[in-house]
């Protein structure tokens, strides 16, 4: 029964190297880190070593469980000031107010997530559709190829004065749901990511294989079936390689966005405490860093996980 | 005899090419009753796909045309169903999905979901794979696939079966399971057929008649072999029969000394089909 779980030789020497590479990869990048960054002097005091990094993390988290409490007492002083007037005055209508206190580390990572997924879906929703139409159209590419690589490498800051000149001409309202720095950012997201996922999904689809489309001609499927049983199928998993670019591009680009549009994202944190200078602000922008790092390798594991459930191709989604 | 089944009727095709227009066939002309199994034989690049993927609706003659049951055929449909030489199973569908695919469209209204469900199980189960109907494409064998395929071409229930190299790519002990399973299915049904193929024996095996095509460019049929042997016809009583053997000689005199094809190399190159294999003369023991 033992011997199932006991490893060979062999096998146990793969997994410690399988381990030890990585840990000793990032054991000498933090050495080297540590060392340079004892050399370098800043106007702003010495450059965060990792230790000082790790510490200023530690911080982070605590201002943020800080800010909860200060908002959990908040609300119950709240609840209990309107009881009191409601067993004074029957009649008496609770008035609820909300908390406004100045949004932490994690309410920042909150904000910039929701904006990068409402900008990549808005993208997405708009790349899949165009890319299925000049891929089944060699016309229609050819009018509009040149226009996505004129403008596919615009970078976003380019794109973000315009951007927000339309959206303060545009969106008027006295009550606005969403604030216009978070319209700004995500607009510009959807504006720098969507470019991979149309031009890969034209390349997929335009790849159908034409045995495949003789199957559907001999079959006379309609157009539509034609397009979603035989098509997007086959197109999937460059659709999917061209979501993953994107994902990757819109997380890169709000960063930019957030720290120009200021709306309270990673990006005006990182912004804030450069403006702010204080001798902990690098250490808290190295934070920072390592955070958009994690984040960004997570939402592409993400999408990973997604295709290996949605495609039926299981072999591209293990690159 | 009144009409006949399916004319192919003076039929001629020629592509326009970068380097001009390429007449690949030259006034084919045929007339294939109900229930017929034709096999078309040749050299690579001659044109028997061109031939095929016209009577399928695929491609469109530059002269003449195809009339199947006194109506001219001018698109693809499933009552001209097309067995691929590469399977063309789509690799996202399951095996039962993808007959269900074609059944869907052509019996839409007609059968009931559970008539559906029965009628393609039928149709798997008539080429040996009703064991496999929840397996993907890439989890069977090379032999299972074409197997599925052509259950999937025979669940149209279609008038006229065509068939381009359908067992070319397999081994030499599976095509010849799979040529056992079509003379059944063919004794059953009764289908008309056309086949192409590159093998002497498996025309001989299964064809009432064997169109001996000349070679490209401007390619026409060169012989008509008429197979006059009983059916059901058994590969090895076969091979010691005279007769059997006096057809094989027809046909391999036909390719080899009438139409020796020379091989040169801007042939190859030009040949679209450069992959194909040359002839196959397997011996029959």
């Amino acid at each position: 029964m033992l011997s199932r779980f006991s490893l060979s030789g062999a096998e146990l020497t793969d997994k410690l190297v399988s381990v030890a590479l990585p840990v000793a990869g990032l054991l000498v990048f933090l050495l080297a880190w540590n060392l340079s960054a004892q050399r370098i002097e800043t106007s702003l005091g010495q450059f965060p070593g990792p230790a000082e990094v790790w510490q200023q993390g530690g911080n982070l988290v605590e201002e943020h469980r800080a800010q909860r409490e200060k908002a959990a007492a908040f609300y119950e002083r709240q609840e209990k000031r309107n009881a009191k007037k409601l067993a004074e005055n029957p009649d008496y209508v609770p008035r609820q107010r909300r908390y406004t206190g100045k949004p932490t580390f994690f309410d920042q990572i909150g904000t910039s997530l929701v904006t990068v997924m409402l900008g990549f879906v808005l993208a997405a929703a708009i790349a899949v559709p165009v890319g299925i139409m000049i891929g089944l159209s060699q016309s229609l590419y050819s009018a509009i190829n040149p226009l996505i690589q004129l403008l596919k490498p615009v970078s976003p800051l380019a794109w973000l004065p315009l951007v927000t000149m339309v959206v303060s001409a545009t969106y008027v309202s006295d009550d606005p749901t969403v604030p216009k720095s978070f319209l700004n950012s995500m607009i510009t997201v959807m504006l720098c990511c969507i470019w991979p996922t149309i031009i890969n999904t034209a390349v997929g689809v335009s790849g159908v294989s034409q045995d495949h489309v003789n199957v559907s001609r001999v079959l006379r499927l309609g157009p539509l079936t034609h397009v979603f049983k035989v098509v997007l199928p086959s197109a999937l998993p460059m659709v999917f390689t061209g979501l993953r670019l994107s994902l990757g591009i819109a997380w890169m680009v709000l960063i930019a966005a957030e720290m120009l549009a200021q709306n309270p994202g990673l990006g005006k944190f990182v912004w804030d405490e450069f403006q702010n200078g204080s001798s902990n602000s690098l250490g808290r922008i190295m934070v920072a860093v390592i955070v958009i790092g994690l984040i960004g390798f997570l939402l592409d594991r993400g999408m990973l996980l997604l295709q290996r459930f949605l495609s039926w191709d299981n072999s591209a989604a293990l690159r | 005899m009144d009409q006949p089944h399916l004319i192919i009727d003076h039929v001629s095709m020629a592509f326009d090419t970068p380097k001009g227009s390429f007449q690949a066939l030259d006034d084919v002309h045929l007339k294939i009753n109900k229930g017929e199994f034709v096999s078309l034989i040749g050299h690579s690049g001659c044109g028997k796909s061109t031939v095929l993927n016209i009577v399928a609706g695929l491609l469109e003659a530059s002269t003449g045309g195809v009339v199947l049951n006194g109506r001219e055929v001018r698109e693809p449909g499933p009552e001209r169903a097309v067995v691929f030489q590469n399977h063309s199973l789509f690799p996202w569908l399951t095996t039962y999905q993808n007959v269900e695919l074609g059944v869907k469209q052509v019996f839409r209204g007609r059968k009931s979901r559970a008539e559906m469900r029965e009628w393609i199980e039928h149709n798997l189960a008539m080429v040996h794979m009703e064991h496999a109907l929840d397996k993907r494409p890439d989890e069977i064998s090379g032999g299972m696939k074409q197997r599925v395929g052509i259950a999937r071409a025979l669940a149209m229930q279609p008038e006229v079966l065509l068939m381009d190299e359908p067992f070319g790519a397999l081994d030499a002990l599976t095509r010849a399971h799979l040529q056992d399973s079509l003379m059944e299915i063919h004794a059953q049904l009764n289908n008309t057929v056309i086949m192409i193929t590159h093998d002497v024996d498996e025309a001989v095996l299964l064809s009432d008649r064997i169109v001996m095509m000349t070679n490209g460019p401007a390619a026409t049929i060169g012989d008509v072999l008429h197979v006059d042997i009983e059916r059901p016809r058994d590969r090895i009583a076969l091979s010691d029969d005279p007769a059997y053997n006096g057809y094989r000689h027809d046909v391999l005199e036909f390719l080899y000394e009438k139409q020796r094809k020379v091989e040169d190399l801007g042939d190859r190159r030009r040949a679209p089909a450069a992959s194909e294999p040359p002839p196959r003369v397997a011996s029959a023991g």
